[in-house]
């Protein structure tokens, strides 16, 4: 939405369709660590998922799929919600599947 | 639409007659507080819910401010929404009441106009319904329970119209129309249910697989824009509700009027005025029109929108015209005054301000008959209070 709209362009009280929505690029706000998924230990009750604060944790279906780390702002709630451990942070430069 | 669609005629406070409406109607979800003189409405139609006889969500809220708010979600969620408030309930709810008309939520409040405090005082004048003057809310303003019923059948329509998606107000003199009882004559259940159609909003917030943003912040980029959206949907408002009422009359065979011209025609004098004092105004004006004497009112039935273009026509040709507002406004025009002051910038008739009412204080006939003879003399002094003690 660069170009400012007039007000006849606009939806009712300003609503915002999901074409319209701008993807903000949040994954610039953390600050050393990012989450890393064992799969092995993972259960997939997707706790991470209904705590994550963003929408950073990608879901195929019903199965846990991994982070997007343009969304993540390394908050370590998955983390620390995880049951098994599944989840660590681990430093920016790390590898992650 | 069918005129010989049978009536029933029962003996129901104005209160009473919302609530019918509102069962006919019968909204998904009323989030709603009592408080007087409303509570005659919500208890009503409580019990209607009780009794089976409606199936809405009755929502027993904490506040009026949460039952704003409830309504809101509701209504933009996708469910067809209906409140009640008054006085220090709608004080309340003002704050989320703005919101609601941001947001184009469409529900409809049947506020049982009261004084607001202070001092607390539970009667009714006006100045409730004054403090949302300017909030984007449609406000019509009824004389009598029977039009209570009308405009809150009508109300729905209006307010989910998609060029209008504004909440919507029906107000009702506390007390004079909440609480007294009057034959009104109801619609059947399926006419009114075939009226007012099935609730359908642009973007429910439920829709998932449509997911939107609603309510988003707007800095000095947007703001402007959005509120001016208010502004054009007010302006259809006013077209919308003209449409509704000549549909309504093909069911009902009243015409609920936004604007009721009460024998103008060669007058010259005017009251103007909205609310219950009306009634008791145009019993004046048939005794002095027996007399021959050339007078005549203007009954405002849309305060929001302001119906302003009628108003200059209907004032063309007076020569002097009071306008009754029942509410104050400290240090500046009282409101209805304001109005029609602006909107009859080009007419020649002289405007007087006149303030009644305030917290109950009765209108009488013959108070109406001085302010008459008051204007009939153009050097007496503007009368500004009427029924208001004053040491001379």
């Amino acid at each position: 939405m660069a170009e400012l709209r007039p007000w006849q362009e606009l939806g009712p009280g300003g609503v915002v369709l999901p074409d319209d929505a701008p993807r903000r690029v949040t994954g610039g706000w953390r600050t050393g660590l990012k989450p890393r998924a064992n799969r092995s230990a993972c259960v997939n009750c997707l706790l991470c998922w209904l705590y994550c604060p963003d929408a950073a944790v990608l879901v195929d279906g019903e199965v846990f799929a991994g982070f997007d780390y343009e969304l993540c702002k390394g908050c370590e709630l998955c983390a620390e919600m995880c049951p098994t451990n599944a989840i660590e942070m681990v430093p920016e430069d790390a590898d992650v599947d | 639409m069918s005129t010989e669609t049978l009536l029933t005629c029962e003996l129901l406070t104005g209160g009473e007659a919302v609530a019918h409406a509102m069962r006919q109607i019968d909204p998904d979800v009323v989030p709603v507080y009592p408080i007087t003189p409303q509570t005659p409405i919500i208890q009503a139609y409580a019990q209607f819910v009780a009794d089976g006889r409606a199936s809405g969500e009755l929502v027993d809220v904490e506040s009026e401010h949460s039952a704003m708010s409830a309504a809101i979600g509701s209504a933009l969620a996708g469910a067809r929404t209906m409140t009640a408030t008054s006085s220090q309930g709608l004080a309340l709810m003002a704050e989320v009441v703005y919101i609601a008309a941001s947001m184009r939520a469409p529900i409809v409040t049947a506020l049982g106009n009261r004084a607001l405090s202070g001092p607390i005082n539970i009667h009714c004048d006006h100045s409730d319904s004054m403090l949302i003057r300017d909030s984007g809310v449609v406000q019509l303003f009824v004389e009598n329970a029977q039009e209570a019923y009308d405009a809150t059948i009508l109300a729905p329509r209006l307010a989910e119209h998609p060029e209008v998606l504004l909440p919507v107000f029906v107000c009702l003199d506390g007390f004079t129309i909440t609480h007294s009882a009057e034959p009104v004559e109801l619609l059947d259940d399926a006419d009114v249910q075939r009226f007012v159609g099935e609730y359908r909003i642009p973007f429910p917030l439920l829709d998932a697989p449509e997911a939107t943003t609603q309510g988003p912040f707007a800095m000095p980029d947007y703001y402007f824009e959005l509120k001016h959206q208010q502004v054009a949907a007010m302006a259809s408002a006013g077209r919308v509700l003209d449409e509704l009422v000549g549909e309504l009359e093909g069911i009902t065979g009243r015409r609920y009027e936004p604007l009721e011209r009460y024998r103008l025609d060669d007058a010259a004098r005017a009251l103007v005025l909205m609310g219950s004092s009306a009634g008791t105004a145009k019993d004046v004006v048939d005794e002095l029109r027996d007399r021959r004497q050339p007078v005549g009112l203007l009954r405002i039935g849309s305060f929001r929108p302001f119906p302003a273009e009628a108003v200059r026509d209907a004032l063309h040709g007076l020569d002097e015209v009071a306008v009754l507002d029942r509410a104050d406004a400290p240090g500046g025009a009282p409101p209805l005054f304001a109005e029609v002051a602006a909107a009859a910038h080009d007419v020649a008739a002289r405007l007087r301000s006149v303030v009644y009412g305030l917290g109950g204080r009765e209108l009488h006939p013959d108070d109406i008959k001085e302010l008459f003879d008051s204007l009939h003399d153009r050097a007496s002094a503007t009368p500004t209070y009427v029924g208001l003690r004053s040491r001379s």
